[in-house]
């Protein structure tokens, strides 16, 4: 101390001999003429500094954008810890039916309760034994509460526990009920969503389990042959069957600019290198046009086509429809898979061009391809939450309508549009005729086994052509025919979504 | 109760290391050495209430007694270190030793925290540093020959970094350390420092393109050295201060040009070469995608950084103790997790402000080695934290490297203390200097006074060479007359 004051006391002297003029000169002989010049240093401490700049503003940028994403992360351990200071929030469908809430008793004990037992298994999933569906990808929000501040503060003095945030889905109660049941006991799975936003109305997926009692039944959910854990409409891998044909036509109309001009002549029959490929219960079309040959769905045709095509180009043709890719989904999903060697035979060929050979594809991606078509040829982001609210309603972030990418051109999916309203109106989907609404899709039916009695039916279509509604991707697996089809389900759909 | 104590000390410990960077970078705008030394003195002060506020947090969690020994004996240290500086030095930058003791602080709450026994280890091995160090300074300002010895550190850098190839250990894929004696060194954490003083010595005069030439092979030799023992973090700082010294020994850009191209075409060659790079750099790109693969460091650490958000999920709230390795490399995501982003980013500031005294150090240095010696410390010291938090916070790919003076890690703590300590050499040689200018400058007054000042000044430019040791004396001889020129300022 006694240092600084005398150091103090020689300041207030040292100022009174500046004042008196001291010429800077006399100094200058003291400088090496050599010497470094301070502008490259002060340079470089502009540059770290500004660089440190820019990485604070990524700092706060991240935790105001992205961490979200981050955190919400199945890896995220940390989520369990949150679990013991907030009460998980509710999950909740478009009108405010509650899809899954925490219940908690007088000593308590927290149940976590979805009032609609099977109905939703698969899209909202279990927050026991792991985590699947919503609750596993919004856990994190489930357990963070943006209530008021204030509130929280005297929670947390409390030691009580806050209440978490609400999501809020695009599901639709109804739409997903109608689905449901449409399907019955059938296994199978059924997707729909709004082509112009790519929310997602309704996901089902048959056989379902039910949410609130897994920890009791995990045993026999986790060995059980039917595999009902697995969510099959994003998950499934199915033989795509003549719900393919879409992609063979855009294929065919990519190759030859003078598609319109297409003519096939169906005897109900056709051979190439011995292999013989017929035409659903040995009809025969006659003269068809390309879009004939969509409406009547017809094997001979697509079979021909597909000896027409470059099997490059049309690889590629697959590939733009987001085959062999992995696809934006909120939920685990599997990519599709098409391939044909360049030099496969006809009998490959003949099959793959009409949806049988090696290619897979899931629900969830053949609805997809509907809502491009739908949607004039743009993509939108499918989207399961549509806003999170605190638990008072207060909206703490809202989801919007993301493009995904373009699938086709907007003539191209006018004109498949076209053909697919053809399946309807004159074609193999007329019982979706006459309704109070008009629809345009294509069916299917994928033989799986020697068996042609079983075979998974398919439907792809979507509501109000002009202006779409809805977009309805369907598979029946071993389907009776005489009784339920892919269009059946889809009828039940779009039904209940009128009326 | 805890709860309640728990969460208030995140909100005192933010508020507080707030006041104290700002008092970091607001002590440049005072010229009154009273208030200077208040600043200095509540900064002392903040450091002390964040340190106990934090034990006083994990005591209660824990409720475990050594915690309170070992708190008591952290306050020892870092009062002997506030006092012993001052006391045997009194022209140190008390700014700079505040910072230190500041880092250090941090990082023993943090490693506390993550595992007792390692923040004992730490706390060991700091004491001893920052003992030390404390010999550094006289041995900066009594050898004026340090500049004369240039080719003892080319020999000696490489040589240290040759012995690790050859008989190093094998730590997370790359070749770092060596036993000695059952302790583990690191040469490549001296190495930098050896570095910076080969590179001042080299290009202290000549600039010559020959030189130049040579002088660059032998740093080249360095970095591959280094990328052959996969110690990629010190072969780009020492890649990067390299060409910053360079630049400003040369004033000539088009070196950096030449050298960031060089070191692109390195990077893509380590990239298609070694596999750990390419892990790196995918785990950079999408840490989620590879997960299992090597992405789950930087996955973890993003997950703690984004679950604490602003001001954390509170000392032993969180679970900083799930990054891998948080105690060294992802130290920063450990403190942004449990103390909030808040607090880290305040330390990021104090880490610039350190930065920003180094330079202004160098810049206010006459002769051109120290001038370059404190640049290249200074540039060396900040882009390892830039590395650091960078490769942490998913901002550049990262390349596994400490946070000075915070992560845990001997050689580390050792050598950054003795960086520092450099420094305040090269800080009390300045002030050596600036007090032979006023001395000059007062005597010139009263010659001028007695009409006789002709005589003085020829007499004092004929010493020449001895010129700074004169002063020294001199100054050591009369503190009474400390006086300085209004451009210098003390911190």
């Amino acid at each position: 101390m006694a240092e600084e004051r005398r150091r103090a006391k020689d300041i207030k002297k040292s100022q009174k001999i500046e004042d008196e003029p001291v010429k800077r000169k006399k100094n200058k002989g003291r400088k090496k003429s050599k010497r470094l010049t301070n502008k490259e240093i002060t340079r470089v401490t502009y540059m770290f500094v500004t660089l440190f700049i820019i990485m604070a503003g990524y700092l706060v940028y991240f935790n105001v954008f992205e961490s979200k994403d981050v955190v919400n992360s199945v890896y995220n351990v940390r989520q369990d810890l949150l679990a013991e200071r907030v009460v998980r929030g509710k999950i909740l469908d478009r009108n405010g039916n509650v899809l899954a809430q925490t219940v908690t008793a007088e000593d308590g004990t927290e149940t976590r309760e979805y009032p609609y037992g099977s109905l939703f298994s698969h899209v909202v999933g279990y927050s026991v034994k792991g985590k699947a569906g919503i609750e596993s990808i919004q856990n994190f929000n489930l357990l963070t509460s943006n209530a008021f501040f204030v509130e929280k503060l005297i929670n947390e003095f409390q030691d009580q526990k806050n209440i978490g945030d609400n999501i809020v889905t695009t599901l639709d109660a109804n739409l997903q009920t109608a689905a449901s049941n449409a399907l019955g006991d059938n296994k199978g799975a059924a997707v729909v969503l709004e082509a112009s936003t790519g929310k997602i109305l309704a996901m089902v997926s048959k056989p379902s389990y039910n949410p609130n009692t897994v920890a009791e039944n995990w045993e026999t959910l986790i060995n059980d042959s039917d595999s009902a854990l697995y969510n099959r409409a994003t998950q499934g891998q199915y033989t795509p069957g003549s719900v393919f044909k879409i992609v063979t036509t855009l294929a065919y109309m990519r190759q030859n600019p003078d598609y319109v001009a297409y003519l096939h002549d169906c005897s109900g029959e056709i051979t190439e290198e011995g292999t013989t490929i017929h035409c659903y219960n040995n009809t025969a079309h006659g003269q068809e046009t390309l879009g004939d040959a969509v409406a009547n769905s017809c094997n001979t045709a697509f079979s021909e086509i597909g000896l027409y095509l470059d099997i490059g180009k049309w690889q590629d043709t697959a590939e733009d429809l987001l085959f062999n890719k992995e696809l934006k989904c909120d939920l685990t999903s599997k990519r599709s898979s098409f391939s044909l060697e360049k030099d496969a035979g006809a009998a490959e060929i003949m099959m793959t061009a009409m949806g049988q050979g090696e290619t897979m594809v899931s629900p969830y991606h053949m609805a997809l391809i509907t809502s491009a078509i739908a949607n004039g040829g743009t993509l939108m982001k499918p989207y399961l939450v549509d806003e999170i609210t605190n638990y008072k309603g207060t909206i703490v972030k809202e989801y919007m309508p993301e493009k995904y990418t373009t699938l086709m051109t907007s003539e191209e999916a006018s004109i498949l549009k076209d053909y697919m309203e053809g399946v309807i109106s004159y074609g193999t989907g007329t019982s979706l005729n006459g309704q109070g609404y008009t629809v345009a899709g294509k069916t299917g039916t994928a033989e799986v086994s020697m068996d042609k009695n079983t075979v998974h039916s398919w439907f792809m279509g979507f509501s109000n052509v002009d202006n779409p509604d809805i977009v309805v991707s369907v598979v029946v697996e071993n389907a009776d025919t005489s009784s339920i089809t892919g269009t059946s389900v889809a009828k039940q759909i779009f039904n209940a979504y009128y009326n | 109760m805890v709860n309640v104590v728990v969460e208030l000390s995140k909100y005192v410990m933010i508020l507080a290391i707030a006041i104290y960077v700002f008092d970091c970078f607001a002590i440049f705008g005072y010229e009154d050495e009273y208030t200077k030394k208040s600043i200095l003195m509540r900064q002392n002060v903040l450091m002390f209430l964040i340190h106990f506020v934090a034990f006083l947090v994990m005591f209660l969690q824990t409720e475990e007694k050594k915690m309170i020994g070992f708190y008591g004996m952290q306050v020892l240290l870092f009062l002997a270190i506030l006092l012993l500086y001052r006391l045997i030095y009194p022209k140190v930058s008390r700014l700079i030793v505040n910072n230190m003791c500041m880092l250090l602080c941090i990082g023993f709450i943090i490693i506390t925290r993550l595992s007792y026994s390692l923040a004992v280890k730490q706390f060991i091995i700091a004491t001893g540093a920052l003992m030390l160090s404390l010999l550094v300074p006289v041995i900066i300002r009594k050898i004026k020959v340090l500049s004369e010895w240039k080719k003892f550190y080319a020999i000696t850098g490489v040589i240290l970094l040759a012995i690790v190839v050859v008989g190093g250990q094998v730590t997370g894929g790359a070749l770092l350390a060596i036993k000695i004696g059952g302790i583990a060194l690191q040469p490549s954490e001296l190495v930098k420092i050896i570095f910076v003083f080969f590179v001042a010595s080299s290009l202290k005069e000549d600039k010559s393109f020959r030189n130049i030439v040579i002088t660059t092979v032998i740093a080249a030799a360095h970095v591959l050295i280094l990328v052959v023992s996969k110690d990629l973090g010190a072969a780009l700082i020492i890649f990067a201060v390299y060409l910053v010294m360079l630049y400003v020994a040369s004033g000539q850009a088009r070196w950096v040009f030449w050298g960031l191209g060089a070191g692109s075409v390195a990077a893509v060659v380590a990239y298609k070469l070694f596999n750990h790079v390419r892990v790196r750099v995918l785990a950079w790109q999408d840490p989620f995608a590879i997960y299992q693969s090597g992405g789950q460091q930087l996955a973890q650490s993003l997950m703690a950084i984004g679950t604490g958000s602003w001001f954390g999920m509170g000392l032993l709230e969180g679970a900083a103790d799930k990054i891998p390795v948080s105690e060294s490399d992802y130290i920063f995501s450990a403190i942004a997790e449990e103390m909030g982003l808040i607090f880290a980013i305040c330390v990021i500031l104090i880490c610039v402000s350190v930065y920003i005294m180094f330079l202004n150090i160098s810049m206010q240095l006459r002769d051109n080695f120290y001038k370059l010696v404190a640049l290249g410390l200074g540039t060396c010291y900040i882009f390892q934290v830039f590395l650091n938090i960078g490769g942490v916070t998913k901002f550049i790919p990262s390349t596994g490297v400490t946070l000075p003076l915070v992560s845990y890690g001997g050689s580390s703590v050792l050598s950054t203390v003795i960086m520092f300590a450099i420094i305040q050499g090269l800080y009390i040689l300045r002030e050596d200097e600036e007090e032979d200018i006023e001395r000059k400058k007062a005597e010139q007054a009263r010659a001028r006074r007695s009409g006789s000042h002709i005589r003085q000044s020829s007499g004092r430019e004929g010493t020449g060479k001895r010129k700074t040791s004169d002063a020294q004396g001199a100054g050591r001889r009369r503190t009474s007359d400390g006086r300085r020129t209004p451009q210098s300022k003390r911190y």
